[in-house]
């Protein structure tokens, strides 16, 4: 029913998924962006120069916290970067981002943001706040302070 | 956007006027926490990401190579060298230097893998449940439940479809007596948010 929906070179607004998800009668809308819809890997890959996750494991989670640090210009580093690198020191240098957002508004793969910000991490130009571990978690506080913010909304 | 001053901290206004940016001074004092939103597909996971969110949903990709893969379950998926899991987000500032994020689970089956980064370090769970389909969110509090990870089930109440009575759903997934049932309608951001303070207010109580 959907052939002659043209999806082109945009990408589909993520408020159509939510909009189509709860006919529950199409294919998911996700499976379109599989196999030829999935990206230029080879440009990924040479992006990351063939690696396929950062050197520190674990460092950057979905939610780690990533923001530039202050005086980028001061490592005379940043000639080296590639253009995406630039990018996601532009997009965290104001407020930190996560590692999920960076991916989503640089439209790259997580695994490929993740090898970049190891890059970037490794060059002192970021700063990471990783989450909070689960075993110190929740202290009580932290959870009625999440349950006034809920309240404010 | 890039003419704000980085070094000018918040003066505590709690209404999110400055995200992450202004935490008490110190964007270092910024907390990421995370909520996963599961359910079978159609339960209505990216519609609830979307009502409660401050943020349009987001959507972030994972690609998967041959060596992210399990050894087990990958029937249909050989050809293949790299795989994309698609997942929806949302983001709320609950107040300067405290962000919840909100993350819609992929499809269940092929991707419990991807499940596992996701509910690692969270702090609970809403499983959406289509009373016409309630079966679909079984793996989902299976897998919860395995985990030790707090949840919720949401019933999201269609219009059109039957009500049932929250204990009527309750026995059907089999769930322990502790674990909250609510009605909900995931369109609505007030429902959301009732949603997500009480899955806060279980997580309170199991600590």
């Amino acid at each position: 029913m959907s052939e002659s929906m043209s999806i082109e070179d945009t990408a589909p607004e993520p408020l159509a998924v939510s909009a189509a998800e709860p006919s529950g009668l199409r294919p998911p809308e996700e499976e379109r962006w599989f196999d030829d819809e999935a990206g230029p890997v080879v440009r990924l890959f040479s992006m990351t120069r063939g690696r396929v996750r950062p050197a520190e494991e674990g460092l950057f989670d979905l939610i780690s916290l990533i923001r530039a640090v202050d005086q980028v210009e001061l490592f005379g580093a940043e000639h080296a970067l590639e253009p995406e690198q630039h990018a996601i020191l532009r997009l965290c240098r104001d407020e930190p981002l996560s590692v999920a957002e960076l991916g989503s508004y640089t439209d790259l793969p997580v695994s490929v943001v993740r090898v970049l910000l190891g890059d970037l991490h490794e060059t002192g130009l970021i700063s990471v706040i990783r989450p909070v571990p689960l075993a110190q978690l929740p202290d009580e506080r932290l959870l009625r302070d999440v349950i006034n913010g809920l309240r404010a909304l | 956007m890039a003419s704000v001053h980085s070094d000018t901290p918040s003066c505590g206004d709690p209404d999110k006027a400055g995200g992450l940016r202004s935490a008490a001074g110190s964007p270092w004092g910024a907390v990421a926490l995370k909520i996963l939103v599961a359910g079978g597909f159609g339960a209505g996971k990216t519609t609830l990401v979307g009502a409660v969110s401050e943020i349009r949903p987001l959507r972030t990709e994972e690609q998967l190579s041959e060596l992210g893969r399990p050894v087990d379950d990958t029937a249909g998926i050989e050809a293949k060298r790299t795989t994309t899991v698609a997942m929806d987000f949302g983001r709320i500032d609950l107040r300067p230097g405290l962000a919840l994020y909100l993350f819609g689970t992929p499809g269940q089956d092929r991707f419990w893998f991807v499940w596992d980064e996701l509910a690692q370090g969270a702090l609970g769970a809403l499983v959406l449940a289509d009373t016409r389909r309630l079966a679909d969110c079984f793996p989902s509090v299976d897998f919860f439940e395995q985990r030790g990870i707090p949840f919720v089930i949401a019933v999201n109440c269609f219009e059109g479809t039957e009500t049932y009575a929250p204990e009527d759903v309750r026995e059907a997934l089999d769930l322990d007596p502790g674990v909250p049932v609510l009605l909900c309608d995931a369109r609505r951001r007030e429902d959301g948010k009732e949603l997500l303070i009480r899955l806060v207010e279980h997580v309170a109580t199991r600590r």
